[in-house]
């Protein structure tokens, strides 16, 4: 399938623009109150430096994109989603089947454990990223928009769970068992992502049925 | 001073990371060479790759550098920053997990003795 790599960018950077102040409340209660400022500086630079990256293939593309984020947003998303972008983009080639994209994700995932230094059920991004990838495993192609929207449930499932999760990463492990009640911010960011993601993928599906 | 281990203090505040750098400095003199690294690019709380990797290149001689940091993040971004330097930098860089202050002040005057990294970062995490 054809990835549309600048439709993405600018979906992305939207979808975070309009939740930027839904990120930073959800932060303020249990981190330091910066995560949407901090998402939304990142992707206005990847938005930024969109002309070089348009050029490249897919996977060169998605490790700028990563580049991009590790050297614009100054908080833990920084390292983590670049992290995860750049993980990606090294291990997909240009037009990736569904198992080059599952275990190019899954690498990536593996790159954001290895750099945060946790695994799942900690209250972080990884909470909604893991299940998501593992769900991939089920994903039926032939049931188009109808299996990419179980998708965007399962990110949506796993991000409203971290509510009753505590936090033991990051500076929400700071307040202990009064971080269990709300939803991990980078869950959230996280459940966007793909929401977007799958959101262009969906229409991309439907303009080419009906070309 | 190129021949005892620098010192790069990685903080989200600016205030922080020039306040313990000053400390520092009062204590050890010039004898230790220590660069300080805090908030983003475009003024806020936070880290900033691309400044930090400067820190470490203006700070780095072969006896290595330590790398002292205040919260998760600084840690994530001073490695990624030490990801992007040469292969001689990284195997002389060292993040010490301590606080930040008061392993800097240790860090340095252990350095100012002229001890090696492991040394340094040992009396660091200390703290």
């Amino acid at each position: 399938m054809d990835i549309p790599v600048s439709e993405m960018i600018d979906a992305i950077a939207d979808q975070l623009h309009q939740h930027a102040d839904t990120l930073t409340e959800l932060d303020r209660a249990i981190g330091d109150g910066d995560h949407g400022i901090n998402m939304e500086r990142g992707w206005n630079a990847v938005v930024a430096a969109r002309a070089d990256i348009e050029p490249l293939s897919l996977g060169p593309a998605l490790e700028k994109i990563g580049m991009t984020l590790v050297m614009n947003v100054g908080g833990a998303s920084g390292p983590l989603y670049g992290s995860l972008f750049m993980g990606i983009g090294k291990h997909l080639g240009d037009t990736p089947d569904l198992s080059e994209l599952h275990a190019a994700l899954c690498a990536g995932i593996a790159l954001v454990q290895q750099r945060g230094r946790s695994t799942g059920g900690e209250k972080t991004l990884l909470d909604v990223l893991i299940p998501v990838v593992e769900s991939l495993g089920n994903f039926d192609p032939s049931q188009g928009a109808k299996a990419i929207q179980q998708v965007v449930a399962t990110a949506r499932h796993s991000m409203e769970a971290t509510k009753t999760l505590q936090a033991t990463k990051g500076r929400a492990s700071f307040l202990g068992e009064r971080s269990v009640g709300h939803i991990d911010p980078g869950a959230m960011s996280s459940y966007l992502l793909i929401e977007t993601v799958c959101d262009v993928i969906s229409r991309h599906l439907d303009s080419q049925e009906s070309q | 001073m190129t021949n005892r281990v620098g010192i790069v203090i990685v903080s989200h505040s600016p205030e922080v990371a020039n306040g313990a750098t000053a400390m520092v400095k009062q204590m050890v003199g010039s004898e230790v060479c220590i660069e300080a690294c805090g908030g983003t690019a475009d003024g806020h709380l936070g880290t900033d790759v691309a400044a930090i990797r400067t820190c470490l290149d203006l700070a780095w001689n072969p006896r290595g550098i330590a790398v002292l940091f205040d919260l998760g993040s600084a840690r994530m971004n001073a490695e990624m920053a030490i990801s992007m330097c040469t292969a001689e930098q990284q195997a002389g860089i060292a993040v010490c997990a301590a606080p930040i202050i008061e392993g800097s002040l240790l860090a340095a005057s252990e350095a100012s003795l002229g001890s090696d990294l492991k040394t340094v970062c040992a009396a660091a995490e200390e703290a």
